[in-house]
């Protein structure tokens, strides 16, 4: 589905990413961790192709055609979608016209708008005044719009309270569940996503560099443990493969 | 495709509108018949009105008042209390008519005033008697028909005490009219207590230069709405109405639309004088240039105490060529007034472009969207019934722009 090879970003000319090796496989679902700054942010808009983020080297190639030099509405209509972690509020827009816009098939906005609790909004312009945790549903309610198939989630769960959580995983999953073939990225620091959407590998980003690869669960308890610092250590010191690998 | 949110280097500034030779347009057109039926205009010619906001069908109209050329085609009132004529017409029956001429507007403020004096051409008398409420609006059309005439209109609206009317202008060609001078003069009256809701929509031609002459004067207890909408390239367009609040209370809200093509240029603005105790005045403008040029005015004048009036104009550049330049004027005369403005320009941040790209729209798309949210009509405090009908005359100008 996703295959980043040795790729070097750069924004306003201070490098991001550093030789950032990865794949996603149909159907699988990753959660990428790392502190704040670590680039996690910068990754999901280089492969989605924002013009700020300067690929310096390497390739992203999905579904076996090199995207590099798409546009961003290529990349969406082949099926690469974000849930942003900071989206810009766009005035005169509002979120019923921008589900209109962007709904490929017949799409029940009212009846998922209300699943959501976000039937209100549907009025509101677009993300001016939203909550965190409104944001969070918002995003989610356009992807599932759109339908991609590698869904590129941007911390999920963070400001969202304890019961949207559960409604926040739930989506997540009928997102993903849309087609069988579909794979995500999920960026996460508490985890606690994790207790609804499963995840099939974990992997730290740290300082711009890709640092673990395993059982997302021990690595999550190692990093809760030891912080982050430990584990580039660890990776250093060790070969990763005898720390977190662990089999599907 | 990276967006760079660089200062102009070359300092561009706007000429000014090219002077007029009134005598190079010709004052006769061939003779239009009067309609009975107004469903008997050409198609092409319905057209070009249903995108200027006038509806021949008449469904939800109050009345009508369409004028061809130099001809009226048709003028009948279908609400009692209502009154639909030329104003040629309205002279006659009303002796008292005369002194709402030239009244608000100076007979001898410009070229194009003294132009209308001398040479008119008809124009609408509309009226709602004291006290009439209608729900519908009464609709008035200015057509030009013939290529390169000059039609020159004199207007009327009283709305008498009491009283609440609506009315929808639309300004439109045919389809075959490039070139065209149109002067309108148009002056009117809100009594004691009454609401006049004036819409006015242009539908023009590039080749068409428009120099509309307008002024109100608003009683106690009055309010005045005027909306204004010109998204079709025009060849230039100069305007500044103006509403004189001269009684206790009264109330005028200007909103104007503007949409800039390249090659065409719009100098509009909107000028509130507040005389009398209480009285309120709010201006807004959203101006977009897609290449044309845009002078955006407003004017607010104070001059008792105890008014409170708000200006407020913004900008959108969607193009690297076109300026729009916005002129936002205060003048307070007296202790305690109460006058503030805010105007911005700017571009479509590039951020709400790359988030509506990343879900799958190009980019003129995302564009195209963003601009029509910023044209938004909401804005205008229009009844609901009125504001789908204006929601249908933009979206049918919007389909020829975008
Ligand atoms: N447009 C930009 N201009 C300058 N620096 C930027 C820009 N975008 C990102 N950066 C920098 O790149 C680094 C990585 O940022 P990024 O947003 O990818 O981090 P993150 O891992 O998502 O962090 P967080 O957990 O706080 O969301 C940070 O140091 C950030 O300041
Ligand atoms: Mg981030």
């Amino acid at each position: 589905m996703l295959k980043i090879e040795n790729l070097t970003v750069k924004v306003a000319d201070k490098e991001v990413l550093s030789d950032i090796n990865m794949q996603l496989k149909p159907g699988e679902q990753m959660a990428l961790l790392g502190p704040n700054g670590s680039g996690k942010t910068s990754l999901l808009m280089t492969i989605i192709g924002f013009a700020n983020y300067q690929i310096t080297r390497g390739d992203i190639i999905f579904k076996g055609k090199r995207i590099n030099e798409l546009s961003i509405d290529q990349r969406a209509r082949l099926g690469i979608g974000v849930m942003f972690q900071r989206p810009p509020t766009v005035r005169g827009i509002k979120l019923r016209q921008m589900i209109q816009l962007i709904s490929k098939d017949k799409f029940n906005t009212d009846k998922e708008a209300s699943l959501l609790n976000l039937k209100d909004f549907l009025g509101r312009d677009l993300n001016l005044g939203f909550s965190g945790g409104e944001i969070k549903r918002s995003e989610l309610l356009q992807l599932l719009a759109v339908a991609p198939n590698l869904c590129l989630f941007d911390e999920p769960e963070s400001g969202v309270d304890l019961e949207n959580i559960a409604l926040v995983g739930k989506l997540i999953n009928r997102i993903l569940q849309k087609n069988k073939d579909n794979a995500s990225l999920i960026i996460t620091h508490t985890g606690y996503i994790l207790d609804y959407v499963q995840a099939d590998r974990g992997c730290i980003l740290v300082g711009g560099k890709l640092h673990c690869m395993g059982n997302p669960k021990e690595i999550l308890e190692t990093v809760k443990k030891h912080g982050y610092e430990w584990c580039i250590t660890c990776a250093r010191e060790k070969p990763k493969k005898q720390y977190h690998q662990s089999r599907k | 495709m990276v967006y760079h949110m660089r200062t102009r280097k070359t300092k561009k500034t706007i000429p000014p509108i090219a002077k007029i030779n009134i005598k190079s347009y010709q004052a006769n057109s061939a003779p239009k018949a009067y309609l009975d039926d107004l469903g008997s205009v050409t198609s092409d010619q319905k057209k070009n009105m249903l995108a200027a906001g006038v509806d021949p069908t008449q469904k939800s109209r109050s009345g009508t008042y369409v004028q061809m050329d130099h001809n009226v085609v048709h003028a009948r009132s279908l609400y009692p209390g209502l009154e639909v004529m030329s104003t040629s017409e309205a002279l006659k029956k009303y002796e008292w008519l005369d002194n709402y001429f030239w009244k608000v507007v100076a007979l001898d403020a410009d070229e194009f005033t003294r132009q209308a004096h001398l040479q008119q051409h008809h124009g609408y008398f509309l009226r709602a008697l004291p006290g009439v409420k209608a729900t519908y609006p009464l609709q008035a059309c200015l057509f030009i028909n013939d290529n390169n005439i000059i039609q020159n209109v004199h207007n009327i609206i009283i709305a008498e005490e009491g009283s609440d009317l609506q009315v929808i202008t639309g300004c439109a060609t045919a389809s075959d009219v490039r070139r065209g001078l149109h002067i309108g003069i148009s002056e009117f009256y809100v009594k004691k207590g009454a609401r006049l809701t004036f819409t006015m929509i242009h539908n023009w031609a590039e080749d068409v230069s428009v120099r509309p002459r307008t002024a109100a004067l608003v009683e106690a207890g009055a309010t005045f709405l005027s909306n204004y909408i010109c998204l079709k390239p025009v060849k230039d367009l100069q305007m500044y109405p103006k509403a004189e609040l001269i009684g206790r209370g009264a109330v005028a809200r200007y909103n104007t639309i503007l949409f800039a093509h390249p090659g065409s240029r719009l100098d509009v603005g909107s000028r509130v004088i507040l005389k009398a105790k209480d009285s309120r005045a709010e201006v807004v403008a959203r101006a977009v240039s897609a290449g044309g040029d845009i002078i955006a005015r407003g004017h607010l004048k104070g001059e008792v105490a105890g008014i409170k009036a708000h200006l407020e104009c913004r900008g959108l550049m969607v193009s690297e060529k076109g300026l729009i330049h916005a002129i936002p004027e205060l003048e307070g005369h007296v202790a305690g007034v109460d006058m503030s403005h805010e105007a911005a320009v700017g571009k479509i941040a590039h951020e709400e472009i790359e988030y509506l790209m990343s879900r799958g729209l190009s980019q003129g798309e995302a564009q195209a969207a963003i601009v029509r949210g910023f044209l938004d009509t909401s804005i205008m405090g229009l009844p609901a019934s009125l504001q789908k009908e204006v929601d249908q005359a933009i979206s049918a100008c919007e389909k020829e722009v975008f």
